[in-house]
């Protein structure tokens, strides 16, 4: 088992035939996962990698004659709420948005219908996700050989607001003999799709994960939220953090953004001290080395593994 | 970014909230000027994009044209907080019978706008959310229908304003909502919000910022405020470093490189990335002891010659010693061209890439290419075997003269 993904999952890609988006394709189908079309308006009946391309979202869901379970979105940010919009209105339930430099009130509209349709957003700004061995949802891990080197199966989830460092986290759980369930890019900016504490019931349901992995920064309150839905659900799965960025809570960093969209410090609530003590008050431990997370996963798994 | 006081004012009019008769002047001359146009005791107020104004005498009152223009001269050569202001407002002295408070921010838990206001306007809203929670009354607005008057008047009545105040506060409130939403401002607030002896209600001080990544679809209303496109409105002004770095950035548009120094004075040079590795590789040299003299992002898969020119930028920069080439694990930016490129920036300067380069620490994608180069020049390379913290402590070992 796993969340969201599964052996038989199927997407497609809106704005397939960018750059970066022939790359992730190829990336994609080579792991094995079912791109089943793309999207680029005006460029029906091309094909990328053998994967059949249309203008819109209602051809592809036509020529399939079913509508599939996702789509990865990679389109510039000014048309990014339409994509969006077409694909939540055409039926499709996971949608990942990868485009970075979404004004926020775009990113809450498109949430907000999502939420009314039943279907969920992970990103912006986030690289997809990944079932090790099963399905990859976007650019997370990059070429399938070095997906392969960095992800394996096993019982850890890992959420984190950094792509880069998913890959870096699980594969060094990895290295130390901790696979992976399902690991989530959740993105970057101020507002995402799919918080921790969002993500959390997913997890808390899946019987192959035993234990949480979050990478998280300064700025926002989701890791507030995380604490408060650990406390509020008794949950059985035991979560370290990892906290980088503590360097911007120095007095000449205020008001600046580092890494992310969403590492501005607004309040008092979000600076790196404020958070970590909030999640040790949760019982959530937070490290200070990438590479004390294996150890700090085990102590907690203890005899489960 | 945020706006000057002057410019939040002209924001407010222009979405249909009353505002006082103002004038903004960049000489005593034209203060004197406005003071006798406004007519009646005045306030001169400092444009700064700093807080604590007042208390550093950025504020002062005139009962006349010639002392408006006295004091404008004072306020116009004080500096306040490092910044210099870029003129001042001057503005009727208001008789105000009641001060309010009125904004609309995000709400970044609920993923919606968030309507807050108080009756105990003029004073730090956090303060008398804490002490007078009763005073305040807030409402979220859905993403998806324009802003409805009914759920400002909720808000308002929220606090105990009945009467015509309430009426009367019911249509700014909704009028300011809209224009958070219309301007992709992330605050729109107006504090105090006054009710005159009349009973008339006008935006007294305004206070707007708006999110960068909608600059491009609100070029209409800042040409119209006179904002230039290239005036960041950064809380300092950009160092050499921050502006060289970002003209190599633009001039290839493979890739994307970021460098800041503002607070940085160390002798250990970064070149890192990507977004959450920097932070985390940042964290990782200070807390083995080490002293960045920058912040870098490295991602996207830079050219040799983007990451050249950042490397150079780095080395160039006062005081750096020796620097640390730190990545995650990369997917797509490829090892061997950032290898190439942070030789290339040693040879160029004339510095040795064996002695220079601390330790270069970036696997991933064409990684056995990157440390076939990296070899051949002396420069210690490790894989994902070693892990950030460890490069970091390495770098740091290295600077310091202390054996690894």
């Amino acid at each position: 088992m796993s969340v969201l993904l599964s052996q038989d999952f199927t997407f497609i890609v809106q704005g397939i035939t960018g750059r970066e988006a022939v790359n992730l394709t190829r990336e994609c189908l080579d792991y094995g996962s079912k791109v089943v079309g793309g999207v680029t308006p005006g460029r029906k009946g091309r094909d990328v990698h053998g994967v059949p391309v249309f203008d819109t979202v209602e051809q592809v869901v036509d020529s399939l004659g079913y509508v599939p379970d996702g789509s990865v979105v990679t389109v510039p940010p000014a048309f990014t709420k339409d994509a969006v919009l077409e694909a939540i209105v055409r039926g499709i339930k996971l949608i990942v948005i990868v485009t970075e430099r979404i004004p926020r009130r775009d990113v809450a509209q498109m949430v907000e219908l999502a939420d009314r349709q039943g279907a969920r957003i992970i990103g912006p700004n986030c690289l997809g996700l990944i079932v090790p061995e099963v399905c990859k949802m976007g650019g997370i891990g990059g070429p399938a050989k070095d997906a392969a080197k960095a992800y394996t199966p096993g019982p850890v989830g890992v959420m984190s607001r950094s792509g880069g460092m998913t890959t870096e986290i699980s594969s060094t759980l990895t290295a130390a003999g901790l696979g992976q369930s399902t690991a989530i890019s959740i993105g970057g900016d101020a507002i995402i799709g799919s918080t921790y504490a969002e993500l959390m019931p997913l997890f808390e349901a899946d019987e192959q994960t035993q234990g949480i992995v979050i990478y998280t920064e300064p700025g926002g309150r989701m890791e507030a939220q995380l604490s408060e839905w650990v406390a509020e659900n008794s949950s059985r799965l035991p979560i370290v953090a990892f906290m980088a960025g503590r360097f911007m809570d120095d007095e000449e960093m205020q008001g600046m953004s580092f890494g992310h969209a969403g590492t501005i410090v607004e309040g008092k609530e979000d600076t790196a001290t404020e958070k970590i003590t909030r999640l040790e008050a949760a019982g959530i431990p937070v490290v200070e080395r990438i590479d004390e997370i294996p150890d700090a996963v085990k102590d907690k798994l203890g005899a489960k593994v | 970014m945020r706006f000057y006081e002057y410019e939040s004012r002209r924001i407010v009019e222009r979405a249909g909230i009353p505002v006082t008769k103002y004038g903004f002047c960049t000489t005593a001359d034209e203060a004197r000027k406005a003071a006798e146009d406004i007519g009646g005791p005045v306030v001169i107020k400092s444009q700064v994009l700093t807080g604590g104004r007042m208390k550093a005498g950025g504020v002062k009152f005139a009962d006349t044209p010639a002392e408006a223009a006295e004091h404008a001269a004072t306020i116009l050569e004080l500096e306040i907080n490092g910044n210099m202001p870029k003129g001042v407002l001057v503005d009727p002295k208001a008789e105000v019978a009641q001060e309010y408070y009125a904004s609309v921010v995000w709400d970044g838990t609920r993923k919606c706008p968030l309507m807050l206001f108080s009756d105990m306007g003029g004073i730090d809203i956090e303060e008398v959310a804490e002490e007078h929670p009763d005073h305040v009354g807030r409402g979220h607005l859905s993403n998806l229908v324009d802003p409805p008057d009914f759920r400002a008047k909720e808000v308002i009545s929220h606090t105990g304003v009945t009467g015509s105040a309430l009426t009367r506060a019911t249509p700014i409130l909704a009028r300011l909502a809209r224009l958070m939403r219309d301007y992709d401002m992330t605050l729109a607030e107006i504090n105090p919000l006054a009710q005159l002896a009349d009973g008339s209600f006008v935006a007294l001080d305004a206070h707007m910022e708006m999110e960068n990544e909608a600059r491009p679809r609100q070029k209409a209303l800042l040409d119209d405020l006179g904002v230039d496109p290239t005036d960041t409105r950064d809380p300092y002004e950009p160092s050499e470093f921050e502006r060289n770095v970002k003209a190599i950035d633009s001039a290839d548009h493979r890739g994307v490189i970021q460098g800041k120094d503002h607070g940085f004075s160390g002798n250990l040079g970064l070149v890192i990335g990507a977004g959450g590795g920097s932070l985390t590789l940042t964290d990782a040299v200070r807390s083995q002891g080490g002293k960045p003299a920058n912040y870098t992002e490295i991602g996207g898969n830079p050219s040799v010659a983007k990451a050249c020119g950042l490397a150079k930028e780095v080395l160039k920069k006062d005081g750096v010693e020796k620097i640390a080439v730190m990545m995650s694990i990369v997917s797509n930016t490829r090892v061997d061209i950032v290898a190439r490129g942070v030789i290339k920036a040693c040879l160029e300067l004339g510095r040795d890439p064996g002695e220079t380069i601390a330790i270069f620490r970036i696997p991933g994608a064409w990684e056995e290419e990157g440390f076939k180069i990296l070899e051949r020049y002396g420069v210690e390379s490790c894989d994902r075997s070693v892990s950030m913290w460890e490069a970091a402590g390495r770098a740091v070992a290295k600077i310091q003269g202390v054996p690894a």
